[in-house]
């Protein structure tokens, strides 16, 4: 224990003191805390960015999923048209053939009428003709050539009327 | 053992104004290191820290939390450099006294030590500490808040209020001293019993390894304590707490 105060050592130890406050001010914590700083800014700059691009990808990310779900809509409905643009035309091909048919074959049946038509009046003509030749050798000398002529037209008429 | 101090009387021919060499030199050398310290660790400095400056980066830290823990940080910022200065010079001045001593073995004349262990040093320190606490309270709250706060938080009590602070300074330097003291009076003990003989080194050294490494735990928590009394000082007197 000292016997007195060294006054010597107190100034001593204050300045000293002081001194090395300054130097380090000067050379360590100063530069130190500043560098420190710089670091906080940069940090919380950088959070914000990527904040802030985190919430653009997840706008994009709705963009896209919405896109996606309006395209699978779009097909889904280019789908369904095309089935039922399908379908309308199978029918319409299947009700025009119908038509069709149905069509050739009243025409092929008129056709058959008229031939038929034709064919009876000829006939009756041919028959007609025949007649008269047969009847005309049969019996040229018992009747003039107008009740030839009716006699005829009944028979043929009778004859007609039984085909 | 006895040891004496290297004292020169009456330096400059200034009549009473002794000086003791070894605290000089010891705290000269603290000083020094603490400086290298910062100094080294502020070289070249990077965004992303690594080694000394991730070190003391750490301490900054550290004394930042110590105040904030009394203080809000913006008014304990101004108190930073303070801080640290105290911490990281007591912290050292603790440790030099550790792990060896420089005795003259002719005249007793002790010059390696922890300056810390030299009540002068430390009273100095507690002095400077209070006159800092007594001068911001006076410059942050204004002489008329500052001298009423003796009479808070009953007038009564002003006599006690003054003790207070001659207590505060007296405590203050003389816990650090006490510490400090004692280990190097053990270390010194043990250092001459293990000097005694090969009985007595087989003896003093399991306690002096365990002596050591509580020094270092004592010194550690001695800065500490300085540091967190100053800090509840100066938030006493520079806070408006009422």
């Amino acid at each position: 224990m000292p016997e007195a105060i060294y006054w010597g050592d107190v100034v001593f130890s204050l300045a000293m003191f002081i001194i090395l406050l300054l130097l380090l001010r000067r050379f360590a914590w100063g530069p130190i805390m500043n560098v420190m700083k710089e670091r906080e800014e940069h940090i919380s700059s950088e959070i914000e960015n990527a904040e802030k691009h985190r919430k653009d990808a997840e706008k994009y990310v709705e963009e896209q999923r919405l896109e996606v779900e309006r395209a699978k809509e779009e097909a889904q409905s280019i789908i369904e048209n095309a089935k039922k643009t399908s379908e309308k035309q199978g029918e319409d091909i299947i009700a025009q053939s119908r038509a069709e048919a149905e069509r050739l074959k009243e025409s092929a049946q008129a056709d058959i009428a008229r031939e038929k038509e034709q064919a009876i009046a000829e006939l009756r003509e041919e028959v007609g003709s025949l007649s008269v030749m047969i009847a005309s050798k049969i019996i040229e000398k018992e009747l003039d050539e107008k009740e030839q002529q009716q006699l005829i037209e009944d028979y043929v008429k009778e004859a007609g009327g039984r085909l | 053992m006895q040891h004496e101090s290297p004292i020169v009387h009456d330096l400059f021919g200034i009549t009473g104004f002794h000086v003791n060499l070894s605290n000089i030199i010891m705290l000269t050398v603290a000083a020094l290191i603490v400086f290298c310290i910062g100094f080294f660790s502020a070289r070249n400095l990077k965004m992303k820290p690594s080694g000394m400056q991730n070190a003391f980066e750490w301490i900054i830290d550290f004394i930042k939390n110590t105040i904030s823990s009394t203080m809000d940080w913006k008014t304990g910022e101004r108190f930073f450099g303070l801080g640290i200065t105290i911490f990281l010079l007591i912290f050292v001045s603790n440790m030099l006294g550790i792990p060896f001593m420089i005795v003259n073995s002719e005249t007793h004349e002790l010059w390696w030590k922890s300056p810390t262990a030299d009540p002068v040093i430390t009273m100095t320190f507690a002095v400077m500490v209070i006159f800092l606490t007594h001068f911001y309270g006076v410059k942050m709250k204004g002489v008329k808040e500052y001298g009423k706060d003796y009479l808070r938080p009953v007038p009564f009590l002003l006599p006690l209020n003054i003790i207070e602070e001659f207590a505060n300074t007296l405590t203050l330097g003389m816990r650090l001293f006490g510490n400090l003291y004692a280990k190097e009076i053990l270390l010194t003990l043990l250092t001459g019993i293990g000097g005694a003989g090969i009985l007595g080194a087989m003896g003093a050294g399991i306690p002096m390894i365990a002596w050591q490494a509580f020094s270092i735990f004592i010194g550690a928590i001695q800065a500490f304590i300085f540091l967190m009394l100053t800090m509840v000082y100066l938030s006493h007197k520079v806070l408006d707490e009422h």
